[in-house]
């Protein structure tokens, strides 16, 4: 019940924070059109704001992009402008303006949702065992060297890792590509790119989850009552050791898929990362838009999720 | 404690199931992307070409960028196009023209052959059409500025008159076109060769408006046709069947690569995933001078210059001489030494050397750009110095004394050029701390605050830079004009305006370029609204031993049309073209 | 399930802080990581004005490699590597406390609030973090700074001159101070929402405890080496989400840096054509190292903060 209303919150959530980000873009100076040169012609540059509505008043444009917008006909009757959010239209982009939105996402989503989800899981896959290690090797050697590579891959940012994996990985052994995408081959770089800096982050959060988890009572309780070693680790610790690394898989997973700029603009990928960046610094107002409507929908609803999965796991949790 | 026994196990299972099923979930997400790889065993392009920043749209009478210019350039072309050598027009879609004696009518002969690449003839109409498209405001087109030199453009293009037909264009007969413009202009065949006066499909405009160019197949004038298009990943094009010069167009298929960094660039064209870098702003910088000593690494001059704007309309930029005195003190040589270092000439005017033939005049501090070696520069730049130091202390700022904190604005962020921007204005900003005891602050904006910035005059110095766009002085002498939409400086002389206005009306060429000298002079020696740095050097790279049919010109126009693979060791061959055609410039 | 006697609530006879600190003085990684971030720090404080040669004027020893006289070489404009990696380490401690703060006061008495009270405050709470959370943070911090910094630098103009120039400086802390709390919220929220529940918080309220008791004596030491790890995490998340907004010219103005913009700088020089390595490795050294040691601060002080230690 709390969680069928907490989905049904989704949506004027949603509602607000697309609306926030409609006129937060439109605060910032300058406009999609502003160029290096002048249009030739104030014309010009009125008729380039007519055609893309920008010289309406702000609550009409709002109106426009909600597809609730009724308009005078030459007739005399009154008619919905086209499209609006309502159609699913979240029109063309400003910027590249021989595509619509929803065009660019469809052909950018699936390659950043591929690459999120590969690097999601490399992270997964090597934060949450180096992470147990640590927290049972806790105060030895083993302890030290295993944070001290999870701290590592955390401060060196992916756009030094990136290109160090390309130098050797890429032109001096010739083992993968050193950008595009299209093949598994292709996948490989940027994964781990992407990955290290979340794994390490996973390492860290599970490392602490874990200790907190073989302190407590019941791991002791199960300890007691000769439980091996390896199932009180596997089997009482791990599920609340876990917990923290559940809460942040949310946002990690949101981040992981709408893309890395960073990671993207190194390797060369034709994702949707760059996009975000690339629409709130050109103003692509329907383009930030429409990022942000996708960002934000997953995002919530990955909370969600992550939510869910802490009760599942946690029966101590309540949502009444 | 037994509740807790029972309920272990329970939390297992349901922690199993769960978690399994989340990862599994999470799993899933990640294979609705695989069809994104892994299926697409295309065959390697014929020519891949890095071609920078992903292109905006391809509708070559609304297009801005270079990016956009250089691929729609491939698939749109005008009445004349551009020799890959020297970047001038030649014929194009026009075997030839006549010039009228009074140099203000232009008849374009069109080829019989002339093709869209979907089959239908190419004939004067479609251009009347096209030019009268290009021109009307409504299709908003930025470059649209350039139908001023034909009879009622201007009229036109400023929405003064929505009567189309009055543009001085004009078809004579099917094969037959006429322009008529308002003063003789020399270079009119170059202009012909820009994209805003390519020749479009009249039905696909008409049916589909804006979004024409998604048509598929897309009917296109040009040398190569459209395959496919995705954002930010590449433009595939094909050799366009219908195209009058098919037989010479050099390869089958070209991949247009698009993307934002110079390092990634870079690392595809050493890989061998790239054949042509064509855009400098995909190079790094930082390695410019071990780059320029590669041999598939080709450096030329192109019509651009770096230099800085002042705002005149704010004390104390207002006084000449505070502007002479900052710009007689920055060490130019010091940055395309150690900044640029592609071997860029420091300058102190505005339009290049040899811009259509022409010399710009010495500007204020030519002394050390003319100085030989490097004693004979430090002697001119102390004069230089001391100068500065006597203009300083004359606008009232002895020492710098008095002297209000200013700013130095600037575009960060996006390509690989912005660092140098950065180091550019680190250089200004020890020089005036040195030489004149000014504090001047540095202010990085990303690049909408800049535009937004400057165009509101909301600035005390800032960055320009301005790349021209055909052969002539004026492409770049009209930026400050008064009534300028480019100007951005305030600056405003009645004496300058006039000069153009005279040069404009003058038909012989020496009497003309020495009005527009007299009118730099005002412009870089006497008034400095701007501080030109240097000029620009051109930087692409691919391998000479593989490629050939790409030359170094000064408008940086590499048409794809003349690349072509070379095959064994035969020399260097042009594109078959006419060059005796008449009327080539 | 009768939970409340099975986990009284630990008795203590010696003051808790005491015994904390007692507990931190012996965990020896923490005291030597203590002594070398004391060393940074004052490194930071003074190298950009003590020294022989600590000048981050520009020379002409363009892109030397390091000697006796330049530690770590010098870079484009001939300034010295060394000077310039302390002069930006004081400036990324500083953003970096500063997000950490902000991170740890607002984010963790949400979180802590939320999950404590639950029911209807906790959904409104969570609601608005949500919101926050889903506007990406790149454009709230675009905004942020494009249309406020014009207005700050006037007002400041007029009232501070002086300052002016720290204006972008001001705008990047409250552009990462807004976003860098959203995290640790969630994160505190979830764990206090599960502790809550536990035996000896109902045992504490069922002897009559005030909840403001509970809250900072029972739950927060629990939450504590979550806290400090997630703390450790923001700080180099902050320090690198600077660099990137100064890649984008929305940080730091030149030609002052930070240990992210030179470490970017540094990036942009690894190439298979020739690499500054000196460029990267100090600047990066000098902050994994900082890292490093304030993790292994932070360990010590979780572990000494840890009710259950000893």
């Amino acid at each position: 019940m709390y969680f069928l209303r907490r989905f049904l919150f989704l949506i004027p959530l949603t509602w607000v924070i697309v609306t926030l980000s409609f006129f937060l873009v439109r605060v910032a100076p300058g406009g999609p059109f502003d160029r290096e040169r002048r249009p030739a012609s104030p014309a010009v540059e009125r008729a380039l704001a007519t055609k893309y509505h920008l010289d309406e008043s702000l609550g009409s444009q709002y109106l426009r992009f909600l597809g609730l917008r009724w308009e005078r006909q030459p007739d005399g009757s009154w008619q919905r402008a086209p499209g609006g959010l309502i159609a699913g239209d979240l029109g063309l982009s400003l910027k590249y303006r021989n595509h619509s939105v929803t065009d660019i996402i469809r052909q950018g989503l699936p390659v950043s949702l591929a690459l999120g989800g590969a690097a999601f899981l490399f992270a997964l896959g090597f934060g949450i065992p180096l992470g147990v290690y640590t927290a049972v090797r806790r105060g030895h050697t083993g302890d030290w060297l295993g944070s001290l590579v999870a701290l590592l891959f955390i401060c060196i940012p992916g756009f030094v890792i990136g290109p160090l994996l390309i130098l050797v990985f890429a032109l001096q052994t010739g083992w993968f590509p050193v950008g595009l995408w299209g093949t598994p081959r292709h996948v490989v770089l940027p994964m781990i790119a992407l990955g290290l800096y979340f794994g390490g982050r996973v390492a860290r959060l599970t490392r602490e989850g874990m200790s907190q988890a073989l302190l407590s009572e019941f791991v002791r309780t199960a300890r007691a009552k000769g439980v091996s070693e390896l199932g009180v680790l596997l089997r009482h610790a791990f599920p609340i050791a876990v917990m923290p690394v559940v809460s942040y898989s949310g946002p990690m997973l949101a981040d992981l898929l709408t893309g890395s700029f960073v990671v993207e603009n190194i390797f060369q990928i034709p994702g949707i990362g760059v996009f975000l960046v690339n629409s709130s610094l050109g103003r692509d107002y329907t383009m930030v838009v429409g990022l942000v409507l996708l960002y934000a929908v997953l995002l919530l609803v990955l909370n969600l999720l992550v939510d869910f999965t802490y009760s599942l796991l946690d029966p101590r949790v309540r949502h009444e | 404690m037994g509740c807790l026994q029972s309920l272990l196990p329970s939390r297992w299972s349901s922690f199993r199931s769960s978690f399994v099923r989340f990862l599994i979930s999470v799993l899933g997400v990640g294979l609705l992307g695989v069809p994104s790889i892994g299926c697409r065993p295309e065959p390697r392009a014929d020519l891949i070409i890095h071609n920078g920043m992903e292109v905006e749209t391809i509708d070559p009478h609304v297009l801005t960028g270079l990016p956009d210019g250089r691929v729609t350039g491939a698939m749109f072309e005008g009445l004349t196009r551009y020799d890959p050598e020297t970047g001038r027009a030649i014929p194009g879609l026009a075997h030839s023209w006549d010039i009228s004696p009074d140099g203000r009518v232009y008849t374009f002969h069109l080829r019989t052959n002339a093709a869209f690449s979907t089959g239908e003839p190419i004939r004067a109409d479609d251009v009347v059409w096209s030019w009268q498209r290009a021109a009307d405001p409504t299709t908003a087109a930025d470059y649209s500025g350039f139908f001023f030199y034909v009879e009622g453009g201007q009229a036109i293009v400023t929405g003064a008159s929505t009567n189309l037909s009055g543009l001085g264009i004009r078809a004579v007969d099917p094969l037959t076109v006429e322009v008529r413009l308002v003063n003789p202009t020399p270079f009119l065949p170059d202009l012909c060769g820009m994209r805003i006066m390519a020749v479009v499909p009249r039905w696909a405009v008409e049916k589909y408006g804006d979004q024409w160019v998604r048509m598929d197949p897309l009917p296109c004038s040009g040398a190569y046709e459209l395959l496919s298009w995705r954002p930010n990943d590449r433009i595939r094009l094909r050799r366009n069947p219908h195209y009058w010069d098919a037989a010479n167009v050099g390869c089958e298929r070209v991949d247009v690569l698009s993307g934002d960094s110079p390092a990634a660039a870079l690392n595809l064209y050493l890989a061998g995933d790239v054949d042509f870098l064509i855009d400098k702003v995909m190079i790094p910088p930082e390695l410019n001078d071990v780059l320029r000593k590669r041999p598939d690494f080709h450096t030329f001059q192109y019509l651009g210059t770096y230099f800085v704007r002042f705002n005149v309309t704010r004390k104390p930029f207002d006084d000449p001489r505070v502007r002479q005195a900052i710009s007689l003190v920055l060490d130019k040589r010091r940055i395309v030494e150690r900044i640029t270092r592609l071997g860029e000439q420091p300058t102190s005017a505005l339009t290049p050397p040899g811009t259509g033939g022409y010399q710009p005049p010495p500007g204020l501090g030519h002394n050390a750009v003319l100085a030989s070696d490097a004693s004979a520069y430090a002697a001119a730049m102390e004069t230089n110095r001391a100068e500065a130091q006597r203009l300083l202390a004359a606008a009232g700022f002895p020492g710098g004394k008095g002297f209000p904190p200013f700013t130095y604005m600037f575009n960060a962020g996006g390509g690989g050029g912005s660092r140098m921007h950065e180091n550019v204005g680190i250089e200004l900003q020890t020089a005036l701390r040195e030489d004149l005891g000014l504090q001047m602050e540095l202010r990085p904006v990303e690049w909408k605050t800049y535009l937004s910035d400057m165009s509101r005059l909301n600035f005390d110095m800032i960055r320009g830079s301005w790349i021209g766009d055909y052969q002539d002085p004026t492409t770049f002498l009209d930026l400050f004009l008064a009534d300028s939409g480019n100007n951005r400086t305030g600056w405003k002389n009645a004496r300058y305006d006039a000069l153009l206005a005279a040069a404009a009306a003058e038909p012989d060429v020496s009497r003309r370029f020495d009005q527009l000298r007299e009118a730099e002079t005002l412009l870089v020696r006497d008034e400095v609204p701007i501080l030109p740095v240097f000029n620009y050097v051109g930087l692409f790279a691919f391998d000479r031993t593989k490629w050939e049919g790409i030359y170094a010109n000064l408008t940086d126009e590499h048409p794809f049309r003349s690349i072509r693979r070379r095959t064994g060791g035969a020399a260097p061959v042009r594109s078959a073209l006419s060059p005796a055609a008449a009327g080539t410039p | 399930m009768n939970e409340v006697d099975k986990a009284p609530a630990p008795v203590r006879p010696l003051s808790p802080g005491g015994k904390a600190w007692r507990r931190l003085w012996r965990h020896r990684p923490a005291v030597i990581s203590a002594g070398f971030l004391a060393v940074v720090v004052l490194l930071a404080l003074f190298v950009p004005w003590l020294g022989p040669h600590v000048s981050a004027q520009g020379s002409d020893l363009q892109f030397s490699s390091p000697d006796s006289a330049h530690w770590f070489g010098t870079d484009v404009h001939g300034r010295d590597v060394f000077t310039r990696v302390f002069a930006g380490a004081r400036i990324s401690l500083l953003v970096g406390a500063v997000g950490a703060g902000v991170s740890l006061v607002i984010g963790v008495c949400w979180g802590m609030v939320a999950g404590y009270v639950g029911g209807r405050l906790d959904g409104v709470m969570m609601r608005l973090v949500d919101i926050l959370y889903s506007l990406p943070s790149i454009v709230v911090v675009i905004v942020l700074i494009t249309t406020l910094e014009g207005y700050v630098k006037t007002w400041m103009g007029t009232s501070f001159p002086r300052l002016v120039p720290l204006a972008r400086l001001l705008l990047l802390f409250a552009g990462l101070g807004a976003v860098s709390w959203l995290t640790m919220a969630r994160i505190v929220r979830g764990q206090v929402l599960s502790l809550r529940s536990r035996p000896f918080v109902l045992a504490s309220l069922a002897l009559g405890a005030s909840h403001r008791r509970i809250l900072f004596r029972h739950i927060l030491p629990n939450v504590a080496g979550i806290i400090i790890v997630y703390l450790t995490l923001t700080l180099p998340a902050i320090i690198l989400y600077e660099s990137f907004l100064s890649y984008l010219g929305l940080g730091i103005q030149p030609p002052e840096a930070s240990l992210g913009t030179l470490i970017a700088e540094g990036a942009s020089q690894i190439n298979p054509l020739r690499v500054f390595w000196w460029l990267i490795l100090g600047p990066g050294g000098v902050l994994a190292l900082t890292l490093l040691a304030l993790n292994f601060l932070g360990d010590g002080l979780r572990d000494a903060l840890d009710p259950r230690g000893n």
